[in-house]
């Protein structure tokens, strides 16, 4: 048998969360009723106009920057023509020869292995309205009809395309994932797969291992998670081994990666495939991204994941813990800022990844509307560090915390988790249960430590269980060595 | 000549400042006039009666309040490719019919902001492709001065109207000559500005780096009135020009002692008619008598301006009109699917002309095709823009005539579409090179048929472009009127 | 030489449902209409860069301002088919 080599490229589009859309004032508001954010421009009626929005440029060059990219100083917007109801112009303005960013590219690790994947180019374009079918059972009409709605229509969209560098499903899926969290953290869009906001397309081809030439490809749509573009590669991957072990031939075509089934099925053969006729958008004049422009991008690019993460990794907290304080940009500026006020990086890192997490998924609220602030977890830590709350009470109280209970003090105050950390009281203590006690003291002058832990027991129980057993252990030890 | 509907602009707004008319009797002169006149010419697609009786009574209360600028209360036309909030709006073209427009282009609502007066849409070739105003859905309309005839096009409605006396002044727009040629053979003024001094916005689009809206006026000044009213940037076009507008009248009474005149052998050519020719040579020794520097000048890749411009509008027009789909307005012939309803529609709602244009543009730009002539016909443009260029650096002014013949005969050319497309021989290199150019009626013919001539300046040259209309105005004295605009008729 | 084209398919591309008497027709009007066209091919310009557009300028934007959309009822009142505040169309082949 044939050992093949897998040849991934994606094609990412990513909706920005713009106010208005890319070439007209209407609001992009995805919960609007169908048909209530569109315009002359949007709808393409006669006679209207694109004029670009300035903020989206600016949207697509800081992931371009984010990316590595060139940001190309002259480029261009182009006309795609094609028919399609959902496309109100019957093109879509986007770019061809000369994008806004090329030649970049992204540092993952997959599989516990570095690794680079090129990104070939960013480029600007709009999105389309959306079509609802509606079947001969359907509740509207009795014959089959399609609705649309051009609230999508406009808004702006881009384009990111990778190199054919990937090799395996958990590639792409940390690739993808990488730029989930890219796209998020500039906060240019929310890139929700589930909802559309980040959109994969999968190019996948296979290859004998150590051929150089690529083989046939095919694209698969309709990947509406990291899972399933994940799954998706994985089945193309088995069914193209299959048809090439078999002695068939790949046919270049779209297939459709289907949920339910789990397996992709072919959509329309790409032999038949458009003629776009690109030419310059007339209607349109051309970019020019100065120095100034560049220099403004960059400046205001936030502290992106691949740093974040290595910076995390620094303070000894391990991969998965900074993982998902990197991935979650709230938790990330949670703990960036209690580390900031003196917390200890491990603990604080625990308890967000730990107890915070777990509350939140729990209780289904944001963060934001958490009342806990970084100086909690830093008050919290002090209290563990002076020994006036166990590591268990510490988990209580911040749990209270999070009620709303108040700070960490009122909280372990009114619970009633203060440990006694104070010397003098304990030593008082400590010297009745030992007076009490003088056969097991004797025992343990004579070397034999076993008493211990009774002694121990002995001063917790008379103080209700908030000493700090450390301390009274240690306090035990140095009074029977004098 | 003592009809009210035979003024220009400027006199009309002088009677309008001093009380001795008003808005509401000039729209009675031009709407009595279309009376008389529409059932010869068929210039207009709507007269909105309703609409300019409101807009006079407005513009009536605004100059009685001290408040009227120059078109305030001037009954206009517009061609019916611009769209009018509320007014149905067709564009000629079947596709369209019933067309209610939600929005007015910019130029439309510049001029309701100082409240002139829109009579009402008038007809064009189909998506304004076209020169004879042949090509409508909606049937020909004929030349005031020879029914049997062609106004010229695709804005032969606007031309016919200002013409005719049946409005003031109209808006055309031209992409290869559709102002100006119209007007030529209509024997009224026709201007295109310079690129993006005029707004698109709301003009329907046909081949978007070409397309310009300008007035047809009866005069020089009158053409200034318009522009004025309409000219400069607006945010709802990209291509809009950004910088200050510049000052039109700076010339116009300054004659043509001094100015460098060029005139260009490729755009005399002799298989024009003998009496186009000989005006216009005759109007070019008037201009050196009057003290211009008239200068031979060559533009040789203007011979490839016709080539380049068909294969260039008609692929900008095969996307512009790709919009024309059945699903959200206008015309739907239905089908089985969604793309046979659209394939029929587009089939169905438009004209042949429009099709033939579709497919060139279409195939110019397909795969395999797109270098050969498409980008060719781009890199022609830039040796026509050069040639300009260069015959700048030694001249002010180019001059040539407007249209290689004047009126020809309705059918006279409709099955034969290169010679339709060669009308516009001396027209369509200012489109290629965005540059501004104005007709000026400087004679008849031994028909009687006016005669066009054409003054062409470099890009935001309006100034010098009217200095040298005024003076040639003033030269060729021409004060024929078509027999349809005389009392004459009934 | 009028250029021979396969009209077929440009009429296709161009969504046009043209008979085959049209597509003949447009075919031949077409091809004599590129045989004068071609002349562009005639010049060497090899050197020549495009002109797409009159204007030299760049960078023409509008700000990210949120502006009224339409009425929706005024927008499917020009529609010739609309059900419940949507567009409707004959069935859409994927």
């Amino acid at each position: 048998m044939t050992e093949y080599e897998a040849v991934i490229g994606i094609e990412t589009h990513v909706e920005l969360q713009t106010n208005s859309k890319m070439f007209c004032g209407c609001a992009v508001d995805f919960n609007a009723e169908a048909n209530t954010v569109v315009c002359p421009v949007c709808l393409a009626l006669p006679g209207a106009l694109p004029v670009p929005n300035a903020s989206a440029i600016d949207g697509i060059l800081s992931i371009g920057a984010a990316l590595s990219c060139e940001l190309v100083e002259h480029s261009l917007f182009h006309r795609k023509n094609y028919f399609y109801p959902d496309l109100p112009k019957n093109y879509q303005i986007s770019q061809y020869d000369v994008p806004l960013c090329a030649d970049g590219h992204i540092d993952i690790v997959a599989d516990g292995e570095p690794f680079r994947i090129g990104i070939t180019r960013v480029h600007m374009e709009e999105d389309t309205g959306k079509s609802t079918h509606i079947g001969d059972d359907g509740r509207i009409r009795a014959a089959s009809h399609s609705l649309l709605d051009f609230n999508r229509a406009g808004v702006p969209l881009v384009e990111i395309v990778t190199e054919p560098d990937i090799r395996t499903a958990e590639q792409a899926r940390v690739y993808g994932a990488e730029l989930q969290m890219i796209v998020r953290t500039l906060g240019v869009s929310d890139a929700r797969l589930e909802e559309g906001s980040m959109r994969f397309d999968v190019n996948v081809s296979l290859r004998p291992v150590g051929q150089e030439e690529f083989g046939t490809r095919t694209e698969v749509k309709n990947v509406n998670s990291l899972r399933s573009m994940y799954r998706a590669i994985e089945f193309e991957i088995a069914r193209q081994t299959e048809v090439l072990d078999s002695g068939g031939t790949i046919v270049q075509e779209t297939r459709h990666w289907n949920e339910d089934s789990q397996r992709t099925t072919s959509m329309r053969s790409k032999e038949d495939s458009e003629d776009y006729r690109y030419f310059q958008e007339p209607d349109l004049l051309p970019l020019h991204i100065d120095a100034a422009w560049s220099a403004r991008v960059y400046a205001a690019i936030p502290e992106l994941p691949a740093i974040r993460r290595s910076r995390y990794l620094e303070t000894g907290i391990d991969m998965v813990t900074a993982g998902v304080m990197v991935a979650d940009a709230g938790l990330g500026e949670l703990f960036d800022a209690a580390v900031a006020s003196g917390a200890d990086p491990k603990q604080a890192a625990n308890w967000i990844t730990g107890e915070v997490v777990a509350n939140l998924r729990r209780t289904e609220r944001q963060l934001a509307d958490l009342p806990l602030s970084a100086e909690h977890l830093t008050q919290l830590d002090e209290m563990v560090s002076a020994g006036s709350l166990s590591a268990t009470a510490a988990k209580d109280v911040l749990g209270g915390v999070m009620d709303g209970e108040g700070s960490p003090e009122q909280v372990a105050q009114s619970r009633d988790l203060l440990q006694i950390s104070d010397t003098g009281a304990l030593t008082t203590e400590v010297n009745t249960v030992l007076a009490d006690n003088e056969d097991a003291v004797d025992k343990m002058r004579s070397g034999d430590m076993k008493p211990l832990g009774f002694l121990v027991g002995q001063v917790m129980k008379a103080t209700g269980g908030k000493a700090d057993p450390r301390m009274v252990s240690e306090l035990i030890r140095n009074s029977v060595k004098e | 000549m003592s009809d009210l509907a035979d003024l220009s602009i400027t006199s009309a707004h002088e009677l309008l400042d001093s009380g001795e008319t008003s808005s509401s009797e000039l729209l009675d002169a031009v709407l009595k006039r279309a009376g008389i006149t529409e059932s010869h010419l068929h210039a207009y697609l709507t007269i909105d009666k309703a609409g300019a009786a409101e807009a006079a009574a407005r513009a009536d209360e605004r100059i009685a309040a001290g408040d009227g600028a120059q078109m305030t209360g001037i009954p206009i036309a517009l061609k019916d490719n611009m769209v009018t909030k509320g007014v149905e709006t067709t564009c000629s073209s079947k596709i369209l019919s019933g067309w209610i427009p939600p929005y007015d282009g910019t130029a439309v609502s510049r001029l309701k902001e100082v409240d002139a007066v829109t009579v009402g849409k008038t007809n064009l070739d189909e998506f304004a492709m076209g020169s004879s105003t042949e090509n409508s859905a909606y049937g020909v309309t004929r030349n005031p001065w020879d029914t049997e005839r062609v106004p010229g096009g695709s804005s032969g409605g606007s031309a016919a109207v200002v013409a005719a006396g049946s409005a003031f002044a109209a808006l055309g727009s031209d992409t290869g000559g559709s102002v100006r040629q119209p007007a030529a053979l209509c024997g009224v003024v026709g201007l295109k500005p310079t690129y993006g001094l005029v707004s698109r916005y709301g003009l329907i689009a046909f081949a978007s780096s070409l397309d310009q809206i300008g007035p047809i006026t009866r005069s020089v000044e009158d053409a200034v009135v318009v522009l004025e009213a309409i000219a400069g940037h607006d945010v709802m076009d990209a291509t809009s020009y950004r910088g200050a507008v510049p000052d039109f009248r700076a010339g116009l009474s300054a004659g043509v002692a001094g100015l460098r005149v060029g005139v260009a052998a490729e755009l005399l050519r002799d298989d024009m008619q003998p009496e186009v020719l000989a005006a216009t040579r005759k109007m070019v020794d008037q201009l050196s008598d009057a003290g211009a520097a008239v200068r031979q000048v060559s533009l040789p890749s203007v011979e490839y301006a016709l080539s380049a411009y068909y294969l260039i509008a008609p692929a900008e027009a095969s996307a512009n009109l790709a919009r024309f789909d059945g699903v959200r307005y206008g015309l739907r012939v239905d089908g089985e699917t969604t793309e046979e309803m659209m394939a029929r529609t587009r089939a169905e709602g438009f004209g042949p002309e429009v099709i033939r244009r579709i497919l060139l543009g279409t195939y110019a730009l397909s795969a395999g095709y797109y270098d050969a002539f498409y980008g060719q016909a781009q890199r022609v443009r830039t040796l026509v823009r050069r040639d300009f260029a260069a015959a700048y650096e030694n001249v002010d002014v180019l001059v040539s005539p407007t249209s290689p013949t004047t009126a020809f005969s309705v059918g006279e050319k409709s099955t034969d579409p290169i010679a339709m497309y060669y009308s516009d021989v001396c027209t369509i290199p200012s489109n290629l090179s965005g540059d501004p150019a104005i007709s000026v009626p400087i004679g008849l013919d031994d028909a009687g048929l006016p005669i066009g001539f054409q003054v062409m300046a470099p890009s935001l040259g309006e100034p010098v472009l009217f200095q040298a209309a005024a003076e040639i105005e003033r030269l060729a004295d021409f004060t024929a009127r078509p027999r349809l605009a005389t009392s004459e008729v009934t | 030489m009028p250029v021979e084209i396969d009209i077929a398919k440009v009429a296709k591309l161009a969504r046009l449902a043209l008979n085959d008497e049209q597509l003949a027709s447009y075919g031949e009007q077409l091809g004599a209409i590129l045989e004068h066209a071609e002349r562009v091919q005639a010049m060497a310009t090899d050197d020549v860069e495009p002109t797409s557009h009159p204007l030299a300028m760049t960078n023409s934007f509008r700000a990210d301002v949120v502006i009224p959309s339409l009425d929706r009822d005024e927008v499917l009142s020009q529609a010739p088919d609309s059900v419940e505040g949507q567009f409707a169309v004959p069935r859409i082949l994927e």
